[in-house]
């Protein structure tokens, strides 16, 4: 019985021994949770014209240059709509990492808009999960064309508009994002009676990353039926992004003609099955205006 | 009888964590330097968690990559999607011997040099890693030093080469952590 005990005494702590040399010596420390928060869901803050649930990271300005060329079915006269183009260039700025504000102008319609969106909840794992991230965005724009008919009374409001958006929207994996925008678009004024001021619509974006530095993007709006004029279609926008250093290229078919909310959402005039299609580009060049690592 | 052999367990397990005495930090510091012609770049990590055994100078280290903090918000979000992927290989880790650990008195104050070697791992490739080191024993504090590079491509990131020359090809890494004896945690 006794040299049974000392037989097991001995193994145990041969056992232990070798236990010891072979355990992680971290694992002393415990499992100290961190939140891991997810990063790069798209590679800028715009899918094609929708804004993504991405933002302009806490003191950094990106730089933004749009374009959208004519119709493709304007055919070889038009040089496949390439004779043509609208663009929009604007500034937008990380204030915090959750908060963005932006600017623009836009050519379509002589526009200037204002933004401001800001994260409420980041997509975690780890400590805090979090299944979404859920971003809000307030946008206003001027439409500064010359009044169609000036002899009438006209007022300075009827050139304003308001767009009020949620992004929720999830990092599924490395390569697939996707996102739900409801949006509401305020118009002061409309063209007829049937038109209805205040639009409700609901985006859907996604993007699947190829490579690290190359990604297909798709987005369409759906707009909740009779609000719009009967012209006035769905917009649907395909492209891919690609990234080199310090710029993301945006490249993408869109039957959208105007790259600001109001004018994506509730004034797309092209059919796709017609060859209403612009081809398009984005570009964005970010840079630092405030060191990161003195910034925190 | 029976009480005597618990009562020699008791002793055996209580005297080895005695001689096992254990050092550990939770805000190590890991920083890296590129010095490429175009573009330099550095990070610094504050939160590497690190142990030594005095014992038999097992030391361990890891990082958490997504950690590593850059002056550009966009450097740090290619350093993690592009190059590191960090959601595929989410920690570094280090886990080696330092030479002569009797030569090393952790509980005595003085400036020690001595050399460590171990396993690196970094984006899922473990490669071998020596390295001099020096530890500084003052009040039971124990601060640890050690520098080294490590080539970019021999843990398997890719470098495209639009982007040579504004990363080098040979990475210094920095380290210092402030270790604690284990029994100050609480």
């Amino acid at each position: 019985m006794w040299r049974i005990q000392v037989v097991l005494l001995l193994a145990f702590s041969a056992v232990s021994d070798a236990y010891g040399q072979d355990t992680d010596l971290l694992s002393l420390l415990g499992n100290d949770d961190v939140t891991e928060y997810a990063t790069a869901a798209f590679k800028t803050n715009r899918v094609i014209n929708l804004h993504s649930l991405e933002s302009t990271a806490g003191g950094v300005l990106d730089f933004k240059i749009n374009h959208r060329f004519g119709f493709i079915n304007g055919g070889p006269y038009e040089f496949f709509g390439l004779d043509n183009a609208m663009m929009r260039l604007g500034f937008d700025y990380g204030i915090t990492d959750q908060l963005t504000v932006g600017i623009g102008r836009s050519s379509f319609q002589k526009s200037f808009d204002g933004f401001l969106k800001y994260k409420i909840l980041r997509q975690s794992t780890g400590k805090k999960v979090m299944p979404v991230t859920l971003a809000v965005l307030a946008s206003s724009s001027l439409n500064s064309v010359k009044w169609a008919d000036p002899t009438r009374d006209n007022y300075f409001s009827s050139r304003l508009f308001y767009t009020y958006q949620l992004i929720v929207g999830r990092k599924f994996s490395d390569r697939l994002s996707l996102q739900l925008s409801p949006t509401l678009v305020h118009r002061n004024l409309v063209a007829t009676r049937a038109e209805k001021n205040d639009v409700y619509a609901l985006g859907a974006a996604g993007r699947i990353k190829l490579t690290n530095r190359l990604a297909i993007n798709a987005e369409y709006i759906y707009v909740l039926p009779d609000q719009l004029g009967p012209d006035y279609h769905n917009s649907l926008s395909v492209g891919v992004d690609i990234e080199t250093g310090g710029h993301v290229f945006q490249l993408h078919f869109t039957n959208s003609t105007s790259m600001i909310e109001k004018g994506f959402i509730t004034e797309t005039v092209g059919q796709w099955e017609k060859g209403g299609i612009h081809f398009g580009f984005n570009v964005s060049r970010v840079f630092t205006i405030v060191d990161r690592t003195k910034h925190r | 009888m029976k009480k005597g052999i618990f009562a020699v367990c008791v002793f055996l397990m209580g005297s080895s964590a005695l001689l096992g005495q254990k050092y550990f930090t939770k805000d190590g510091k890991v920083s890296f330097y590129s010095d490429a012609p175009m573009e330099k770049i550095e990070a610094h990590n504050t939160k590497a968690a690190s142990v030594i055994d005095a014992e038999n100078g097992q030391m361990e280290f890891a990082v958490l990559i997504k950690a590593f903090q850059f002056e550009k918000a966009l450097m740090q979000e290619h350093f993690n999607e592009n190059y590191m992927e960090s959601s595929t290989y989410p920690k570094a880790s280090f886990k080696g011997k330092i030479e002569d650990p009797g030569k090393l008195k952790l509980n005595e104050n003085g400036t020690y040099e001595t050399n460590v070697t171990g396993d690196l791992t970094i984006h899922g490739v473990t490669k071998s890693v020596t390295t001099p080191a020096t530890f500084t024993v003052q009040d039971g504090q124990v601060v640890g030093k050690a520098m080294f590079t490590i080539l970019i491509e021999d843990y398997g990131v890719k470098i495209p080469s639009v982007v040579k020359d504004k990363i080098a090809k040979e990475v210094k890494i920095d380290i210092e952590s402030q270790y604690l004896p284990m029994d100050a945690k609480s």
